[in-house]
């Protein structure tokens, strides 16, 4: 399934998704005729049952699509759509159609059957006609979906690369749909679910820009010759290089880990790793590209500044470091090389 | 692009089941062991350690069965050598032979070198060391000086080679020589098997830093070898080392050596970690993981025949600097001095690693070189 995904999503990618759209999408705020021919492609329904008119996929078949989303710079909730499909699927909920977020950030009460609170940066938040959010509870926790016409904007926010972030009043509204959050799924899967799509992004949008940045340095001449025969840039190169083969493989792992649910170690491995990448790689790439890749008109902006954006979303590198740290010194030096090589703490 | 290389891979379940029989070996072998010569990792020499190994079957355990291997999978290898490392056990008297040595012999060597080294490397008494650099030859290895002249049926070997781990301790080096001239230095080259215990042939220490010898200088004057002495094809010796790379620099003692530190680290910190030293146990977690994937990745390569050179130069580089990244952060997060003799176990165990950090990123390629290979493999293939 992996491959077909693959290639279809890349080929629309390729045909669709240029420089023009995506800054069209920045400056008018969403690119309404992009979304609806992205839509008619099926992906937001990828990993919902076949009976129940998806593909049955696992995250492991997704993660070249978030990669290839993020090498594209693709300015649209697909990911999110995705994942909202499959906690959904998880919970017993009939797929929903159309641009879905979640709110991984939310201070949300249940008086009665009715909500009130605050929903925080929720991607695309506006463009969306439904967005689910997790309320934590002792006994089991609730995922609830709100339709976007049932809440009011707080605030309309944007990323750094013009990506709506927006944050929503809740008041006095009954659910679309609730649900008990099935074991092991745990309270905070949607910061995870997050984490988990932000990695594969940005590992797809280091290496669109690693490829860039080489071709670059093999074209660019001073001093007689490419500017990629110089040591210097050489090692900028490679040290980039090596940040981008970690991002991939640290995010294909996440990715393969998180069968049942979104799993913890292997997505936070991820962020840490991707989120760290991004600043070294976008720092490196701008520095080859010199004056050139500063402009707006070059388009290595378009995936630095999602990167810059990304690398914080979902919790930063330091949010989960200090999330695995803990874990790690909780569970002391004789569990850890064992929960290395299990991939979690729980056994030894 | 050459990134597409790395393709996640896990560890097959047959491999994987070995882990638990290694680990209570070690458990039970290094029972009395302590930390601080944990921390010389697969520097660490014990030639009855390596016996047992090979009795246990785990001593060049890829090679073929009738050489005396078990034609294990490369993963089964993975789990045995990991589990050695990340114990600190005392690797280093077979390391050589069982990562290269034998592989290069199976590979390119004649049915007599095979008949008579790979049957005892496998029952781990048969040592190896690697004979590359030279006093005037360390990065640009293609510069190489000692040279072998044809005589009759025999080889007459003249030069030094520097930097040599364990030729004090070894039966044989794989040594690489010129054996003709050519305009393109990388041609002319052969790779040789020489017993060190011919005439001709001085070992001498070389003192690290720290004080201790674990490498030294060999001078060969006229020393005779046998005309079969060369491992596969005279002239080709370039290329067969280039090949042999990918198995010298994807391994896990890559990012391993610092790992007697990380653990002792995670205990002098304890159960309730401050926000900084959360952190940075947390980031060290991730990046060996990931550091142990992608090695995993180029291990899925190797066995299916192939030779990454270019990712395992990625393992390397990326791994160096993990490694030598703990001994920093150790000396950050603890105020605690490093101790050469006295104070407490940790203190000794940082006192090392910082002292032997440098090396981490100088042995085996140095990363100016691996990131020269890495930057020109972009775009290739």
């Amino acid at each position: 399934m992996r491959e077909i995904f693959d290639s279809t999503i890349e080929r629309f990618f390729q045909d669709t998704v240029d420089t023009e759209q995506v800054l069209l999408a920045e400056k008018e705020g969403w690119n309404g005729t992009l979304w609806t021919s992205l839509d008619e492609l099926g992906f937001t329904y990828a990993m919902v049952a076949e009976k129940a008119g998806g593909a049955g996929a696992s995250w492991s078949d997704l993660c070249g699509v978030a990669r290839l989303a993020g090498s594209y710079a693709l300015p649209l909730p697909l990911c999110e759509s995705i994942f909202v499909n499959y906690l959904l699927s998880k919970c017993n909920i009939a797929p929903l159609t159309g641009a879905l977020s979640f709110a991984a950030k939310s201070e949300l009460r249940l008086n009665g059957d009715k909500l009130n609170g605050i929903l925080h940066d929720v991607p695309w938040g506006r463009y969306t006609q439904h967005i689910i959010a997790v309320v934590p509870n002792d006994d089991c926790n609730q995922l609830f979906v709100l339709s976007r016409e049932q809440i009011k904007i707080l605030e309309e926010a944007y990323n750094v690369a013009g990506e709506a972030r927006d944050s929503f009043v809740v008041e006095n509204i009954s659910p679309v749909f609730c649900a008990a959050l099935p074991a092991p799924i745990s309270s905070n899967v949607l910061m995870l679910g997050g984490a988990m799509l932000r990695s594969a992004q940005m590992a797809g949008a280091m290496h669109k820009a690693m490829t860039i940045t080489h071709e670059y340095a093999s074209e660019r001449v001073q001093f007689g010759r490419p500017i990629g025969s110089f040591q210097a840039i050489q090692h900028q190169l490679a040290q980039m290089a090596e940040h981008v083969s970690a991002s991939v493989i640290a995010a294909e792992a996440g990715f393969s880990a998180s069968s049942g649910t979104v799993d913890a170690l292997g997505v936070s491995t991820a962020k840490i790793c991707t989120s760290e990448a991004a600043g070294v790689g976008a720092s490196i790439a701008h520095a080859v590209h010199g004056a050139i890749g500063f402009t707006h008109e070059h388009p290595l902006h378009l995936l630095t500044r999602r990167l810059w954006s990304w690398r914080s979303e979902f919790g930063s590198e330091t949010y989960w470091a200090k999330h695995l740290g803990d874990a790690v010194c909780k569970h002391g030096a004789d569990n850890f090389w064992p929960a290395v090589t299990a991939g979690h703490f729980d056994t030894v | 692009m050459s990134i597409e290389n790395f393709k996640y891979s896990t560890i097959p379940a047959e491999a994987e089941a070995l882990r638990a029989e290694v680990r209570a070996f070690l458990k039970q072998e290094l029972s009395d062991f302590p930390n601080i010569k944990r921390a010389d990792s697969w520097i660490g020499f014990d030639a009855g350690f390596s016996r047992k190994l090979g009795q246990r079957g785990w001593v060049g355990m890829s090679l073929p069965k009738r050489y005396g291997g078990s034609e294990a999978s490369a993963f089964s290898r993975y789990v045995i050598i990991e589990e050695l490392l990340a114990a600190g056990a005392p690797v280093s008297a077979h390391w050589f032979s069982d990562r290269q040595s034998g592989p290069q012999i199976l590979k390119f060597g004649t049915d007599a070198q095979k008949n008579f080294h790979l049957p005892a490397i496998c029952r781990g008494e048969q040592f190896f060391c690697i004979g590359m650099s030279e006093p005037n030859s360390g990065s640009d290895l293609a510069s190489i000086k000692s040279r072998a002249i044809r005589q009759g049926n025999k080889w007459i070997v003249n030069g030094q080679k520097v930097w040599t781990t364990n030729a004090h301790l070894s039966h044989y080096m794989i040594a690489l020589v010129r054996t003709s001239e050519s305009e393109k230095r990388q041609q002319g080259l052969s790779q040789v098997i020489i017993d060190l215990s011919l005439p001709g042939i001085t070992i001498r220490p070389i003192k690290d830093l720290t004080g201790r010898a674990h490498f030294n200088e060999v001078f060969f004057d006229n020393v005779e070898i046998d005309e079969n002495a060369i491992i596969g094809t005279e002239g080709q010796g370039w290329s067969q080392v280039t090949a042999e790379l990918a198995m010298e620099r994807s391994g896990p003692e890559r990012f391993l050596s610092s790992m007697i530190l990380l653990n002792s680290l995670i205990d002098v910190i304890g159960n309730n970690p401050d926000a900084l030293q959360a952190k940075e146990i947390g980031r060290l977690t991730a990046k060996l993981i990931t550091l142990r994937n992608m090695s995993l990745s180029v291990t899925q390569e190797l066995s299916e025949g192939k030779s990454p050179v270019w990712a395992a130069s990625c393992v390397k580089a990326f791994g160096a600097t993990f490694e030598q990244e703990i001994p920093e952060l150790a000396q950050a997060l603890c105020d605690l001095s490093p101790c050469s003799v006295g104070g407490s176990e940790h203190a000794q165990i940082l006192a090392y690693l910082m002292q032997m950090a440098p090396s981490f990123s100088l042995r085996g390629g140095t990363r100016e070189i691996l990131r020269g290979i890495i930057a020109r493999g972009l775009g290739a293939n």
